[in-house]
């Protein structure tokens, strides 16, 4: 660790002792130790190979880097071997030896750890899997390079340059200037430009400013926030610090879920590193600046993703939104000139500052020259998730068309199944149907069919999902979540929540889509914050896109994707049935009756439509009807 | 023997606990959200004596803490068992059979989602999203993330857990 740095030049000698000091040869194993990745066993596998590399004295030879998310959480643990750059993935504790002694050490690979795709082909390396190959990871690509825990990894691909150039060389206007050239938009959902933001909040007049970080990633279904805070936390930290320059802040806030904890304890770390390297404090690499950050973390509410209630929730209070006749950038936080952005939108920062508008124009759609709102520049990550094959996080250049992402990175749909749908911008957004598949995904394409940017969640969904069951499920969740300040909000969700639980029950009644219709509208129009007034959308488009499965379940009873209990029954083939017992044995209701190799039947009185037979035969004898 | 304590007196290790949040979070200038946070967190639920004293020490009304300890749905008002799963119940576990383990566990712990078991063994509660969407459907008991869950590798990873209990058979 170096003293506190007082000027550029210090911190470029340090990064050049930094680089001079570091072998990009030496042999490196590198594991995600992403939130995905630990779920999958990750630690015991990173202490293993530790251990392993204690025992048999290599720990000074070969170097171990625990690294944040490298986003093909499908597959995880990953484990990825430099400098040849062999993948290994959904690696084990039992693998651990053989990786050292053969990879590691004699130079082999471990063929049966290496990535096949569905037709067999097998993927070595990383730069070979068409997952990481299509993708654009400006952003996120930093991650396999750095421990987040390390402020000198980031400093030593580069980091806080970009803050210096920014505090000694750019004054706040031009640091403005840049960033609204360069047509930056929120990453948080809505597209605001950035620059056009920055610009409000400088010009308004407060005795403090405040720069806060939205890392309150509330979306369900969404994690790409979560995975740059804990895989390159210091990103966010610096496009703070630029922000803070830009506007004339002096206080920061950094506003995390608390169902985050590792992103917490990271970001608390990356602040505290930052603090001590005197890029947080009193005269920031002497610039004058003098600015710093505190960690807040959430309550387990959504609404608190909205900016106003954001801050309340800073100020200490329940997380209730307030109308925006004035806006935060002049009064927000205590009253005062605010800026928010998303965490997505202050790692642009460092990448804008140091490469330049005209690189990041030079990336996505339309165009920003004299409108900020004419395109959508630069990248965004999407969390793809759902009943897609390769799940995970995938950053892609804005105009890439779903097909691309969900077939071409995506790998296609599991089990070889139809795909349905694919759901973006969480409760706020819609639903998006075949049709649209080659539909180039930016925040104005979005909008256009009904849904919107939101945070990045694109969740896939096969013919086996129902969409009046997905449209409730966020009804019931934004019911859930409304805080229930106005009304529109509070009472309109409900009523919806109830009409789509009767047609989900098979209670559906005509005319209930016509007032479903005009409770939309309502709810969009009247609503006080943006939670209200997106809250329709998800009902929307699976409305306009897929009627016949409204009407197949109010006219005819029936749910085709076999989702709504009450409208499935469940029975016995005896054609097919072998007798195999599988179903009779997996039944939790002990609702299925039938002697070995003869034909078994279920009892409907018993059955509490839990599926699990229909999924456990192995010969397709059990007809969900 | 130890002086029994007056009814709604607060416990000695409550209030030290509480007395060291308010330190460590004594810079902030609206320490309450945080001081609530690590309570809940170490003691599983926020105890009335220590709403009340919390109240006094930052001089915010005692509504107001109310109003902050009920809205945010990490706090807890009632304790809690010794394991917390929480369930999630977000887009990509939806579609991949959340509410599916839910019923299944709720069944074989014999609680609803929100309820802790009579020996303080277990609560269930649900979650908006885990942010593991990539290995849906997930649960979390205590901080450990168990994905791609089936019901039977639920059961397994109940029995982890249920293990040496005479409690909660699972079958």
């Amino acid at each position: 660790m170096a003293d506190t740095f007082t000027a550029p030049e210090e911190l470029t000698a340090y990064r050049e002792k930094l680089v001079a000091e570091h072998d990009p040869d030496k042999r490196t194993i590198v594991i995600c130790g992403g939130t995905g990745c630990l779920a999958s066993g990750a630690q015991e596998v990173i202490d293993a190979f530790r251990d392993s590399l204690a025992k048999k004295e290599l720990e000074h030879d070969v170097a171990l880097r625990v690294t944040g998310c490298h986003g093909f959480c499908e597959r995880g643990p990953l484990v990825v071997l430099h400098p040849s750059g062999l993948l290994y993935v959904s690696v084990g504790t039992d693998d651990v030896e053989e990786i050292i002694d053969k990879s590691v050490v004699q130079g082999e690979p471990v063929e049966r750890l290496f990535y096949k795709d569905g037709e067999g082909n097998v993927i070595r390396t990383q730069d070979d899997l068409p997952f990481y190959k299509l993708q654009t990871r400006v952003i996120f690509g930093a991650n396999l390079d750095l421990d987040p825990r390390s402020i000198d990894d980031y400093i030593r691909i580069g980091g806080y340059s970009a803050m210096a150039k920014a505090l000694t060389e750019m004054t706040p206007d031009a640091v403005i200037g840049e960033v609204t050239k360069s047509g930056l938009r929120g990453r948080g959902g809505a597209g605001f430009p950035t620059g056009v933001k920055w610009a409000s909040c400088r010009k308004a007049e407060g005795d403090v400013k405040y720069v806060i970080c939205n890392a309150d990633e509330g979306d369900p279904g969404a994690y790409a926030n979560r995975s740059l805070l804990e895989g390159n936390p210091h990103g966010v930290v610096e496009g703070m610090i630029i922000g803070a320059h830009a506007i004339g802040a002096s206080e920061g806030y950094i506003y995390v879920r608390a169902e985050y904890p590792l992103a917490v304890e990271l970001m608390r770390g990356a602040v505290e590193a930052a603090r001590a390297m005197g890029f947080l404090g009193e005269n920031i690499l002497g610039s004058g600046l003098d600015f710093d950050i505190g960690i807040n973390r959430g309550g387990g509410a959504f609404v608190c993703g909205e900016s106003t209630a954001l801050m309340a929730s800073l100020e200490g209070r329940v997380g209730e939104p307030r109308a925006k006749h004035i806006h935060t950038v002049e009064r927000g936080l205590w009253d005062q000139p605010s800026n928010l952005n998303n965490v997505e939108t202050w790692a642009n920062i460092p990448l804008i500052v140091n490469r330049g508008a005209d690189w990041f124009t030079g990336i996505g759609t339309g165009d920003v020259t004299d409108n900020p709102w004419g395109g959508s520049k630069g990248t965004k990550i999407f969390s793809l998730v759902g009943k897609v094959n390769n799940t995970g996080l995938v950053e892609v250049p804005m105009g890439a068309t779903l097909r691309q992402v969900v077939f071409d990175i995506g790998g296609g749909i599991k089990n070889g199944k139809r795909l349905k749908g694919v759901q973006t911008g969480g409760p706020s957004g819609g639903v998006l149907a075949e049709q649209h598949l080659d539909l180039p995904v930016d925040y104005d394409q979005l909008v256009e069919a009904g849904t919107m940017m939101g945070s990045g969640g694109m969740i896939v969904m096969d013919e086996d999902n129902c969409m009046v069951d997905f449209a409730r499920f966020f009804v019931k969740f934004l019911e859930n979540e409304s805080c229930g300040k106005c009304t529109p909000c509070r009472e309109g969700l409900v009523q919806m929540g109830m009409i789509l639980t009767d047609i989900c029950e098979g209670k559906g009644k005509e005319g209930d889509i016509e007032v479903l219709h005009e409770l939309a509208e309502v709810v969009a129009e009247a609503s006080l914050c943006e939670l209200g007034k997106t809250a329709p959308n998800p009902v929307l488009t699976t409305l306009r896109y897929f009627p016949e499965e409204y009407e197949a379940h109010v006219r005819d009873r029936k749910c085709p994707a076999g989702v709504c209990k009450a409208l499935v029954t469940y029975r016995i083939d005896p054609e097919t049935c072998t007798g195999c017992t599988v179903c009779a044995r997996g039944c939790p209701a002990e609702a299925i009756s039938g002697e070995k190799k003869q034909p078994h039947v279920i009892d409907a009185e018993k059955c509490t439509k839990c599926g699990i037979c229909y999924d456990n035969c192995k010969f397709d004898a059990v007809i969900r009807d | 023997m130890a002086k029994p304590r007056p009814a709604g007196a607060i416990e000695p290790e409550l209030k030290a606990s509480i007395n060291q949040a308010l330190e460590l979070h004594k810079h902030e200038r609206a320490p309450l959200i945080s001081v609530l946070q690590d309570i809940n967190i170490e003691f599983r639920y926020l105890a009335p004596e220590g709403l009340k004293y919390i109240s006094q020490k930052l001089q915010i009304p005692l509504s107001r803490v109310y109003h902050v300890a009920t809205f945010y749905t990490a706090f807890s008002l009632t304790p809690r068992g010794e394991h917390i799963i929480k369930v999630c119940m977000g887009t990509s576990c939806h579609i991949r059979g959340a509410p599916r383990l839910l019923d299944a566990l709720e069944d074989r712990l014999e609680i609803k989602a929100g309820e802790t078991t009579e020996d303080l063994k277990f609560t269930i509660e649900t979650v908006n999203c885990l942010g593991a969407c990539a290995l849906s459907p997930v649960v979390v008991i205590d901080s450990k993330y168990y994905g791609n869950l089936t019901l039977k590798s639920l059961d397994k990873v109940l029995k982890q857990y249920t293990a040496g209990t005479k409690a909660h058979s699972i079958r």
